[in-house]
């Protein structure tokens, strides 16, 4: 199979499988509360509920609000085809993409919060900025643990960090990896607004910081950015598999049964943590990104050391 | 001319309108600030229109005397507020100027408490849509309610923010007005129990309980050992459920699952032993004026007991495994934290008082029936923050637990409840019980026929309504949820 059509066929089967990763997520979760919990593919029949039903817009809301749902579904496929789901590659590739990569979901960000600006709502106001300060403390972890993965591939594009991921590379720089993969791993935590940072499941508008912005969105538009969501965990959970679990056997089938079977553990990992821990305080916060930053930098000065 | 002296009524009890103490506006007045002075609290504060003649009349719980101190004075239309130098009497004095249209002058924010019709404040305070406000630049407002995205009663609040920091909440309730007090006037009839046992739903045994003793006071009848301990055993479940539903609610609200999970359903299995005794989850019609309901035969018994075991084994574990987590921990630390002071200056009571350390158990101040008889003992706690009022609410389960296991184990066998002759005319009684929330104060003032002139209904949520806005003083506005959830207080109850 070229590399071409493989990459296309992962990213498809992204765009496929990214609401099961949330049905996985839930039902871990509800394993451990004791709960049967919903079906895996509950998701999806969310989605379509979403999709049958009317839009509402407020009198007051402009443009903003209806361009909202469109763009952040762009960023997300945007950042979707510039990520290598396992060792087939991006479907789109070039140096530097990882900032490109970056700035698609910074872009779907920008019009959330704008968008949740735009109604005028206290709350959701309130949930933007919230959104801001913390993907602003956020990013420099991220960009940090890019940076030693981009040292260690020795590539300044997403496929070419884990293309160059060969058994000799991989056991020189096994901790750095490791560490960046942990931070990846805390970083996707607040960037997919799951616990300890925010809680997908509350229903207490005062402690929201995504969904409270996505309060005055309806219907298909919700269903739009909902899966935005599920890609965007999805796109994410690939980086954090994609240096942790750095396999090369070989046969396409069997890498591809890796990568899936990561993504399996990614999903378990994240219901995991939902359901060992409490929300921190948001003033908290702060501390667990700086956490994730700690770890980022970890991994530079042991790739740094590994390859002097 | 010499002044009266206030009177000490027992708990329950009633006593002819003529032995009331009755002196000058600044008699009650000093009478209510020395008390207070000494540790006492208001229970109720409330206006008396007989013979063309207006009384304030001031029920304050003395812990000294282990009773209840009565006093009265004349008021007319207007009086000197208490408020200043008295915050407790904060709410009773709106509900004073609002119900009866007596204004307290001088009240520092003389707001109507439940949107009665026709009585939106038009001469003296704010309107019932005005709301306290910190000016500014950066000052921002957030308004949450009525409508709330849970399944909860409908409340607003009122935030003055700066950024993510609360400088001032207002809480304004009203929502749920019923209007109970005026429904039960000309009664006793075959209303009255359910009225009140529905007066906060999820205080089923409380307000009943604190009836059935209004009724008792008056016609001086006694209620046999065993109806006392089914009543008590009602009153405790009821502690239990409602402390487990919170102790898992406020896991919820912290996302964590595994607790919050759990103690839902445990809630159930304990109201459920409330409804194998009296056949309902709540326990409406278990406590009746003059004995209970329902009684407790021997096999009933060794079932209520195994069941309650069961439950408190699954609740220790559900329980500790909260207490235990770090994160959880971390979290509740601090949050919103009620100073002793600020507890003890606002007269609050309950549970959440105390946490903060302030000395106010009704079955341990007040005692009647089975509580008489024992030593209930007293927890406190010291910080006043959601740790505390956590642990505090899981302390008073496990005695709750514990009692109910020794009462079982005695005779609690149905008996008829004694037969309760005519109420007295003219007549005031006094009734305390400690429900789940903390204390449930009824009193009652007869006719000269023999029925209800005005029975008067205090909630513990009415005293604690202001501790809540006290607690979220210059904290996180996201904090807001847990500390609303850590006091728990009820809407319908403050309405009425």
């Amino acid at each position: 199979m070229t590399t071409q059509l493989l990459a296309l066929t992962t990213f498809l089967l992204a765009l496929i499988a990214c609401p099961l990763l949330l049905g996985i997520v839930n039902r871990t979760k509800a394993i451990f509360a004791g709960r049967n919990g919903p079906p895996l593919l509950q998701k999806y029949y969310d989605l379509r509920k979403l999709l049958g039903k009317d839009v509402v817009y407020s009198y007051t809301a402009t443009w903003l609000v209806r361009a909202c749902p469109v763009v952040v579904l762009a960023g997300s496929l945007a950042a979707a085809a510039l990520t290598p789901f396992g060792r087939g590659g991006a479907v789109f590739s070039f140096q530097g993409d990882f900032l490109v990569w970056a700035g698609a979901f910074t872009m779907a960000r920008l019009f959330m919060v704008l968008a949740a600006l735009d109604v005028g709502s206290s709350f959701e106001g309130m949930g933007g900025s919230r959104e801001v300060w913390y993907a602003a403390l956020a990013e420099p972890a991220l960009f940090l643990s890019m940076a030693a993965l981009a040292a260690i591939a020795r590539d300044y594009s997403l496929t070419g960090f884990f293309l160059s991921l060969t058994p000799e590379v991989t056991s020189r720089h096994l901790m750095a990896l490791l560490f960046a993969a942990f931070a990846l791993f805390l970083v996707s935590l607040a960037e997919n607004s799951r616990i300890p940072v925010d809680d997908p499941t509350t229903h207490l508008e005062l402690t929201m910081i995504h969904e409270v912005m996505i309060l005055d969105h309806s219907g298909p538009d919700l269903a739009l950015i909902e899966y935005a969501s599920a890609l965007k965990i999805w796109v994410m959970g690939a980086l954090v598999v994609g240096a942790a679990v750095p396999v090369d056997i070989g046969s396409w089938w069997l890498d591809a049964g890796c990568f899936l079977g990561g993504m399996a553990v990614f999903a378990v990992l994240l219901g995991t943590v939902e359901s060992a821990m409490a929300r921190l305080r948001l003033t908290r916060v702060p501390q667990f990104l700086v956490g994730a930053l700690v770890l980022a930098a970890l991994s530079v000065v042991m790739m740094a050391r590994n390859s002097a | 001319m010499s002044q009266p002296t206030p009177i000490a009524l027992a708990n329950p009890s009633a006593v002819p309108l003529a032995s009331l103490p009755r002196g000058e506006f600044h008699w009650l007045r000093s009478t209510i600030l020395e008390q207070i002075a000494g540790g006492a609290h208001l229970c109720s504060l409330f206006p008396l229109t007989m013979d063309g003649e207006t009384l304030l009349v001031a029920l304050i719980n003395s812990h000294e005397d282990h009773a209840v101190v009565a006093a009265a004075a004349p008021i007319g239309n207007a009086y000197p507020s208490l408020t200043p130098e008295c915050p407790e009497a904060h709410l009773f004095e709106r509900e004073i100027f609002e119900t009866w249209g007596i204004t307290p002058q001088g009240h520092p924010w003389l707001k109507p408490v439940r949107f009665l019709p026709g009585r939106d404040a038009s001469a003296a305070g704010p309107s019932v849509m005005d709301f306290f406000r910190v000016e500014g630049e950066e000052v921002h407002e957030v308004a949450v309610g009525p409508v709330h995205a849970g399944v909860i009663e409908p409340g607003h609040f009122r935030f003055q923010c700066h950024g993510e920091q609360v400088m001032h909440l207002e809480i304004s309730l009203g929502y749920q007005h019923r209007g109970i007090e005026a429904a039960l006037t000309g009664g006793p009839d075959i209303r009255t129990r359910h009225l009140l046992e529905t007066a906060a739903g999820d205080t089923t045994c409380g307000h009943g309980l604190a009836h059935a003793m209004i009724m008792e006071g008056f016609t001086r009848t006694d209620v046999s050992a065993a109806a006392h301990r089914v009543r008590a055993i009602g009153l405790e479940l009821e502690r239990i459920a409602n402390h487990v539903g919170d102790l898992g609610a406020l896991a919820g609200d912290v996302g964590f699952l595994p607790t919050a999970s759990f103690c839902g359903r445990l809630r159930g299995d304990i109201l459920n032993i409330t409804a194998l005794i009296c056949g309902n989850r709540f326990g409406r019609g278990l406590i009746l004026p003059g004995g209970v309901g329902y009684g407790i035969d021997a096999g009933m018994a060794t079932t209520a007991r195994e069941r309650l075991a069961a439950a408190m084994r699954d609740i220790r574990g559900a329980v500790e495994l909260l207490f235990r987590r770090p994160s959880v921990n971390a979290r509740f630390e601090g949050t919103g934290i009620v100073e002793r002071i600020t507890a003890d200056r606002l007269g609050m009571v309950g549970p959440a008082a105390r946490a903060s350390g302030l000395e106010a158990d009704v079955r341990v101040d007040l005692p009647s029936g089975v509580y008489a008889a024992r030593e209930f003992p007293l927890r406190l706690g010291e910080t006043g923050d959601v740790l505390c009022r956590a642990r505090q609410r899981w302390m008073e389960v496990q005695d709750s637990a514990e009692l109910i296991d020794a009462l079982l184990q005695e005779d609690c066998a149905a008996q008829p409840p004694a037969h309760l002759s005519p109420l007295p005319a003219d007549s005031l009684a006094v009734a305390l019980t400690e429900g789940w929330r903390g204390q449930v104060c009824h009193a009652a003032v007869t006719d000269a026929a023999g029925r209800f002139r005005l029975y008067k209904v205090t909630d513990p949520s009415f005293h604690n309504w202001p501790g809540l806005a006290m607690a979220l003083r210059g904290t996180q506005i996201s904090d807001f949820p847990l500390c609303n959830k850590s006091f728990n207080l009820s809407y319908c109850g403050q309405d009425l």
